[in-house]
């Protein structure tokens, strides 16, 4: 459920910006990325659908399920804000995605594994697009600098919640279903950091913030968010076309 | 003729929607077909997790079986092993290429961070000229980024090694 809603949440943020990409390639490429992220929750809710067996699936998970019931982490639903901010957010959430999917990869359930492995490639495209971006923005203009220094201020302490883990983990990690997230943090940190030193940004050196989106306590964007994307299902309920 | 073989032949028939001169079988989508008597089951794996021509291409699948003989059509989904464009043929690389789409190369080992060091070489279909540059890693659908060849300057399709 948290994979899935990580992706489905940040994926209908990226699809805001469809007809507002600053040149038409990267209007297509935002796009392109978050169609991958739509389609990984996809699985990933369809899984979970079938793991709760009470007949949920993938769109009753996404279209009937209200705000306290998500289980994203807070970072993937603050609002695009600029191009800036929506690229290192990318950036920082694909390199975590990289992390995470490739310890899932080896998981013992198979079908968890393969699914992983397949967004794994997808994950790679992502990384290199968003990171090529923090690069030339970082350390581009004295305004696109100024731009994503801010964004990096502000984003950092969000990224403390991605490493989150509760009984539901430990249990799962003795069954050797989902990896430990802890040991992730510092290949995950080393990758930021290059790129980030290479981008001229500074990471913030001050605290991460307590932020419990993984507990259903959400920022006030994401119910904003939902209503927008939940709309057109819950005005004419089984709609088909 | 098998009966298998004769569920693969009508397979051929059906084509990528995004890709009209590659089959579901060509672009290596179908992984197994199983017959038996009058019913058939077809194993497909998706290219990217959320390829919207999927719906289509397992509409298109059970219609063309159905219009063939088949009257129970199963269709199964396996995520593993993850679909790659290594599993495509010359001959429809060679495909690709007379429709105007450079093919993918070989999967190589492909940097995660390379920023800015990637010189990725992609040969123009239309003119064979290595003179191209990439323009973005993300074409009209997520399996094609966007190329312009500098010598005969006709922007281009590449479809990406995956």
């Amino acid at each position: 459920m948290r994979l899935g809603d990580d992706r489905l949440v940040l994926g209908h943020r990226l699809s805001e910006w469809c007809g507002h990409g600053p040149v038409l390639e990267e209007d297509i490429a935002t796009a392109n990325i978050a169609l991958d992220l739509l389609g990984q929750a996809t699985i990933f809710l369809r899984m979970a659908g079938q793991a709760e067996a009470t007949g949920r699936d993938e769109d009753a998970l996404a279209y009937w399920r209200d705000e306290n019931q998500f289980r994203n982490a807070s970072i993937v639903e603050l609002p695009p804000g600029d191009f800036g901010f929506t690229t290192l957010r990318q950036f920082l959430f694909s390199a975590w995605s990289f992390q995470h999917l490739e310890a899932l990869s080896s998981s013992a359930n198979t079908e968890l594994a393969a699914v992983a492995a397949k967004g794994l490639k997808e994950t790679r495209y992502h990384v290199r697009h968003a990171s090529e971006w923090v690069l030339r923005l970082g350390d581009g203009t004295e305004e696109s600098h100024g731009r994503m220094q801010r964004a990096m201020d502000e984003l950092w302490p969000w990224t403390g919640e991605l490493l989150w883990q509760n009984e539901v983990d430990s249990a799962l990690r003795q069954a050797g279903v989902v990896p430990d997230l802890a040991p992730l943090q510092a290949p995950w940190e080393a990758m930021v950091r290059d790129v980030a030193a290479r981008a001229t940004l500074t990471i913030p050196a001050g605290p991460m913030r307590m932020s419990r989106g993984r507990q259903g306590h959400h920022t006030e964007h994401l119910g904003h968010m939902l209503a927008e994307m939940q709309i057109v299902a819950r005005s004419h309920p089984g709609a088909r076309w | 003729m098998t009966s298998n073989s004769v569920a693969l032949d009508i397979l051929e028939t059906v084509k990528d929607p995004e890709v009209p001169v590659l089959s579901v079988v060509e672009l290596g989508v179908v992984r197994h077909v199983e017959v038996s008597g009058t019913a058939v089951t077809v194993t497909i794996t998706p290219t990217y997790s959320g390829c919207p021509a999927l719906h289509a291409i397992e509409h298109d699948i059970e219609s063309a079986l159905r219009a063939g003989g088949f009257e129970r059509v199963t269709l199964k989904t396996e995520y593993a092993p993850a679909w790659t464009t290594d599993w495509m043929s010359e001959p429809a690389k060679e495909k690709l290429r007379a429709y105007g789409i450079a093919p993918p190369g070989r999967l190589t080992g492909q940097e995660l961070l390379p920023l800015g060091t990637t010189v990725r070489r992609v040969s123009c279909p239309y003119c064979g000229s290595p003179n191209t540059s990439l323009e973005s890693e993300f074409g009209p659908t997520a399996c094609k980024s966007l190329h312009v060849c500098h010598a005969c300057q006709q922007p281009f399709e590449h479809f990406k090694a995956f």
